[in-house]
């Protein structure tokens, strides 16, 4: 009878490449800026009820108070933050190519990355006074 | 990507068997169970056996024993103690992972669909392979590490109060019907440690007299060891022993904060 050879032990697949000794910044940033998103999207929608009109004028006008501008800043942060460690989460769950999982994970980098960079200028521009440029 | 459908050999759609009550039976149930050989080249069925309930015992492992002995002797299953202690008869009864053994025929509306815990591949009919996740057991070093010499030759003693934080946990029976209802486990099983480990990983980091706190956590400190637990509470629901897992890895997520 031909000898049967077993490429890894139950034990060695199990222990891989070892632990990574990360995960608990992530997940406590992704709580952190749950909270953030709570409190700041109350804030957020709260202020957009109280405004007398949704005009161009009344929002760009609010958005250019810092006591506005900054809180805005903050959630634009704090929400792609949050999108970025959420979304990594289901492509973890999801994706198991290890290529293919590290390439989307690039690519929500470069997402999040583009779109908290858009806003962030967006609402600079407004605050500093240059909307109608 | 995870695997949303079975591969085409696992799809059951083989021709299943009924075998009838036998005549004058007059209180009968029809079990529905998931029958795959490897031996016969076919796609998996499901067999449909009618028995009589007034020449059975109360359990679905009293059924199965019965057809086994007395209808056919071919339907393979794992079971021992019979009482709900040794895990062996862990399976999918009416869509639940649950003890065959603590699991009542009466519970059950209509046919009793049994298949073997999910995601996990066959040995034969409902007999699922272990192997893996008995090597997840093994990797957590599931037994007491000191480093200080046990006192004068003695047993080590733990104060009744330190002894009661393992309520709930030394319980466990490793029947794996935990990780195998957990969608996380069913992903990416591979690396995910799943409920039931990280259970009994708890187990430890909550013991006493363990001095290995720190190293046991080293290893679990990974997202997908440790962090894939979303706390769907599938885990919870199904424990044939009541236990809680989700809140056992919750711990564990609390002590990794602590120190981080």
């Amino acid at each position: 009878m031909a000898t049967r050879f077993v490429s890894a032990t139950g034990l060695k697949r199990v222990r891989g490449l070892g632990a990574a000794h990360a995960g608990v910044h992530h997940w406590w940033l992704q709580r952190a800026t749950a909270a953030g998103n709570l409190l700041l999207g109350l804030w957020f929608v709260a202020s957009l009820v109280f405004l007398p009109d949704l005009s161009r004028a009344t929002v760009t006008g609010w958005l250019a108070e810092p006591v506005n501008a900054i809180p805005m800043l903050l959630l634009v942060l704090s929400t792609v933050w949050h999108m970025r460690l959420g979304v990594q989460v289901m492509v973890e769950d999801y994706v198991s190519v290890p290529g293919r999982r590290r390439l989307l994970l690039l690519l929500l980098d470069l997402y999040a990355v583009a779109i908290a960079a858009t806003s962030l200028f967006a609402i600079l521009k407004i605050a500093f006074g240059a909307a109608n440029g | 990507m995870a695997k949303l459908t079975l591969p085409a050999n696992s799809r059951i759609s083989g021709q299943g068997r009924t075998y009838p009550a036998p005549a004058g039976a007059k209180r009968t149930k029809t079990f529905r169970i998931y029958r795959w050989s490897p031996d016969s080249g076919e796609n998996p069925r499901f067999d449909r056996y009618t028995i009589d309930l007034d020449d059975c015992g109360p359990m679905v492992l009293d059924a199965l024993i019965k057809i086994k002995g007395e209808v056919d002797s071919t339907l393979t299953f794992r079971r021992s103690c019979r009482e709900g202690i040794c895990g062996s008869c862990a399976m999918n009864i009416d869509g639940s992972n649950t003890l065959a053994c603590t699991k009542a025929i009466e519970d059950v509306k209509g046919e009793v669909t049994i298949t073997p815990l999910p995601h996990m591949e066959v040995v034969k009919d409902l007999v699922p392979d272990m192997t893996h996740f008995y090597a997840q057991y093994a990797s957590i070093k599931p037994w007491l590490q000191t480093s200080t010499p046990t006192p004068n030759m003695k047993e080590r003693l733990q104060a009744p109060e330190d002894r009661a934080k393992l309520d709930g946990l030394y319980e466990c029976i490793l029947c794996a019907c935990c990780s195998t209802s957990c969608p996380s486990y069913w992903w990416n099983g591979d690396r995910f440690l799943g409920p039931a480990i990280l259970l009994q990983a708890y187990r430890w980091l909550a013991d006493s007299r363990d001095e290995a706190t720190g190293e046991r956590l080293d290893a679990l400190e990974d997202p997908f060891r440790l962090y894939r637990c979303h706390t769907i509470m599938n885990c919870a629901t199904v424990c044939p022993k009541g236990l809680n897992p989700a809140k056992a890895i919750a711990e564990i997520k609390k002590m990794m904060l602590e120190r981080a």
